[in-house]
């Protein structure tokens, strides 16, 4: 079943950008023939960690938006362990919360488009729950 | 005592990781005579998602999740924030996964 992930990794702040590059593609390649779509790659730079990582104090972040199953993810996930750059990597299912998300701004725009068809009534009702 | 008095004549109810003298509802009138005939002045805290609209809390926001931790890398509690139990929940889950990519620390210092 394909489900919506976030992989975000560390790499070693002095990894060179060509490096980054190449492991960054092999990883993406990786994913790819374990079965995973990779919809968005992005570099976030280099950040201060808030704590030490395998004595780094800073690291260069790395994310991965991708549609996988759990296969795919277990198979990303153990590349990312054996990887010497990586320092650190989290995985995160977004499904669920994106389906919470169009939900709620469903509900907030059926919201906005109330008042005008309604009288001031309905206006005066809602300022008064809002507060 | 001095600096809760500071914290209510701020204009915005942000967490300050200090100590739990800030507004308590259930405590009504009672605040009033305890202080040695200080004025308090509560204002209701109200829930900073809610107001702003902000749905998504996302553990890669650190400008916003940083907010609500204390200076010790604590989670601020909600009778602090004036966050609505809902958006907690969301806030706590977030700020947790933000500590594990070292976006936030677990412990500062």
């Amino acid at each position: 079943m394909q489900r919506s992930y976030e992989v975000m990794f560390i790499v070693r702040p002095d990894l060179l950008e060509e490096d980054m590059d190449k492991l960054i593609t092999t990883l993406q390649g990786h994913a790819t023939t374990a079965g995973a779509t990779i919809q968005n790659t992005e570099k976030m730079g280099k950040r201060r960690l808030a704590y030490d990582v395998k004595k780094f104090s800073d690291g260069q972040y790395v994310l991965f938006v991708l549609q996988a199953d759990g296969k795919a993810i277990h198979e990303l996930e153990r590349r990312l362990r054996v990887s010497e750059p990586v320092i650190k990597f989290i995985t995160v299912r977004t499904d669920e919360e994106k389906q919470r998300l169009d939900k709620v701004r469903k509900l907030r725009e059926a919201k906005v488009k109330r008042p005008p068809a309604g009288s001031q009534q309905a206006e005066a009702a809602e300022s008064t729950a809002a507060v | 005592m001095a600096d809760d008095n500071q914290e209510v004549s701020t204009p915005s109810p942000r967490p300050q990781g200090g100590r739990p003298d800030g507004p308590r509802p259930d405590r009504g009138p009672g605040g009033r005579e305890g202080g040695g005939g200080r004025k308090f002045f509560r204002r209701k805290k109200v829930c900073k998602f809610c107001v702003e609209k902000i749905d998504d809390i996302n553990y890669k926001d650190v400008r916003l999740l940083g907010q609500f931790v204390a200076e010790r890398g604590k989670i601020v509690p909600r009778r602090l924030t004036g966050v609505c139990t809902p958006h907690q929940r969301r806030l706590t889950s977030a700020i947790k996964r933000a500590r594990n990519i070292a976006l936030l620390p677990f412990a500062a210092r």
